[in-house]
């Protein structure tokens, strides 16, 4: 297991090498590329006087705030239109038309309403965010066992205690797939957000790096945004793991 | 006995037609989307009876069930509990699933399907524990609190449904084809189970099986419908002697007579 691993490590280290070694024979000066060691170094440097770590800080504000907002409000949305047939057939052409607008095209009216900064970029993340845990949540609401939601009415439930005995618990590892969706579109709408138009953030340090003519670092910035994204999707899958694991496994003997 | 399990309503159980009857349909018809479903179904259940009720599929058994639970509406006529007309699902009456797959909450261990029901009688958390072991205890799932309902057996599933419903404290347990999906060892030994709950509580019970050896053994009365659209057909008493036995009950000639007529009744039906 351990040896795959190091396995695929082969190709992409052959090339960095490649790379480096080609840089090194042909003493190539850029403006537009440069060279894996360079790119090395003005990435430490850019992390260790703490600017990479502020942008980095600025992007995951951004996207954890948007996706807090727009899982949220995808969550209560899906809950709504799950549980009652009569709304969810009222707005199905409403949602329909809206889903599909990309979340980037929003970006020059986020910017009008609410300028540069934060606000705009949290507006458009939470656009984007909303509608995969909406889908998810909805469809994990019409697929629960009908049985289960007969039980809880012989029991004389609420319509609270429905949904929080029964509706929610039986939904959740559905709706935590559509949380996951929308936790990777959130970081990439994030950075484009901030390459765009935002001046802050990862996005926004790249193309500053880019402009200020430093191929260096602006690919150590997208190494950077590499891992970040890689360490996000981590934690989300961990988490999945984690919440729903014991769940996930007895399942198929059902 | 623990005091979770007394009946709170229910008093010495009453001669079958002596005091008012507790559960009364009054000619109840009943029309899904231009299908006719039950057509002027008329009986009575005293308080402590145990009710069976048999027939081909599709004569309106659950649906019957389902009309006293409260959990469906009669289109005319009338079901009565105590009297007033059923409007809704009661406290004190419990429904027992035969999908108990489906009817269990996959993401709770045994002892929180039973508290589910202590939850919806607004038990307070500090006393629930104490009451699910006895209620565990009970049925005979000691030691399985912490297992998820997909750890267990079915027939250990249907024992952990039946706790949930004897933690409601029911008068009236109604139960929906139970046993069907039980082999026949186990599905005897859940038989007796619930015969001497009954016994103990003085529930009243409404019992719909397609098993006619299983409604003889078990009931008071057996009462026999027929399809199409669903409407009462037959009506047996059985004087069978309780408490009863496996063996001796269903070697006795008495057994041997209703099931022969009831056996009769759906072979007719099903000509």
């Amino acid at each position: 297991m351990k040896g795959a691993r190091w396995q695929g490590l082969v190709f992409p280290l052959g090339l960095l090498l490649l790379g480096e070694a080609a840089f090194a024979w042909s003493h190539i000066q850029s403006d537009s590329i440069a060279a894996p060691s360079a790119a090395l170094l003005a990435g430490y440097d850019a992390l260790t006087d703490g600017s990479m770590l502020q942008a980095t800080g600025d992007t995951m504000f951004a996207a954890i705030a948007g996706l807090s907002i727009g899982g949220g409000v995808g969550l209560l949305l899906g809950l709504v239109l799950g549980t009652a047939p009569v709304l969810d057939r009222l707005m199905e052409f409403t949602i329909e038309a809206v889903r599909p607008i990309p979340s980037v095209a929003l970006i020059p009216v986020a910017l009008l309403v609410y300028g540069f900064g934060y606000r705009m970029e949290i507006a458009v993340v939470t656009f984007s965010s909303t509608w995969p845990v909406l889908i998810m949540t909805r469809s994990a609401i019409a697929g629960i066992e009908p049985r289960l939601i007969e039980v809880a009415r012989a029991l004389r439930f609420n319509f609270a205690q429905r949904v929080w005995k029964i509706v929610l618990p039986a939904a959740l590892p559905r709706i935590f797939v559509g949380f996951r969706l929308a936790a990777g579109v959130a970081l990439i709408v994030a950075v484009t957000c901030e390459i765009s138009a935002n001046p802050i953030g990862l996005g926004y340090g790249m193309m500053m790096a880019e402009q200020s003519l430093h191929p260096d670092l602006m690919l150590a910035f997208l190494v950077w945004i590499g891992v970040v994204g890689w360490c996000w999707n981590w934690t989300m899958i961990t988490a999945q793991k984690r919440l729903f694991g014991p769940a996930a496994l007895v399942e198929p003997a059902r | 006995m623990p005091q979770a399990f007394a009946p709170e309503q229910t008093t010495t159980p009453s001669a079958p037609g002596g005091a008012a009857p507790l559960i009364a349909f009054h000619d109840v018809c009943l029309t899904i989307a231009g299908n006719e479903i039950l057509r002027d179904i008329s009986f009575e259940i005293s308080r402590g009876e145990f009710v069976c009720v048999v027939g081909p599929s599709g004569c309106g058994k659950t649906t019957t069930l389902r009309l006293i639970s409260g959990l469906m509406h009669p289109s005319s006529g009338q079901v009565t509990f105590e009297g007033r007309p059923v409007t809704g699902p009661r406290q004190d009456v419990a429904i027992m699933f035969q999908d108990y797959g489906r009817a269990l909450l996959p993401w709770r261990t045994a002892a929180g399907n039973v508290s589910l029901a202590l939850e919806s009688l607004g038990v307070p958390r500090s006393e629930r524990a104490d009451r699910i072991q006895d209620l565990l205890v009970k049925v005979g799932l000691k030691g399985q609190d912490k297992r998820f309902p997909n750890q267990l057996s079915g027939g250990m599933q249907q024992r952990l449904q039946i706790a949930r419903c004897l933690a409601q404290n029911p008068s009236v347990l109604l139960m929906d084809e139970p046993f069907g999906a039980l082999d026949a060892m186990t599905r005897q030994a859940l038989q007796d189970e619930v015969l001497s709950i009954v016994a103990a509580t003085g529930a009243t019970v409404f019992f719909v099986t397609h098993d006619l050896e299983e409604a003889v053994y078990l009931g008071d009365r057996v009462i026999g419908l027929l399809p199409h659209p669903g409407r009462v057909a037959k009506t047996v008493s059985v004087d069978l002697p309780r408490p009863r036995d496996q063996l001796s009950s269903r070697e006795t000639p008495q057994f041997l007579h209703l099931r022969r007529e009831l056996f009769d009744f759906i072979k007719e039906a099903e000509a």
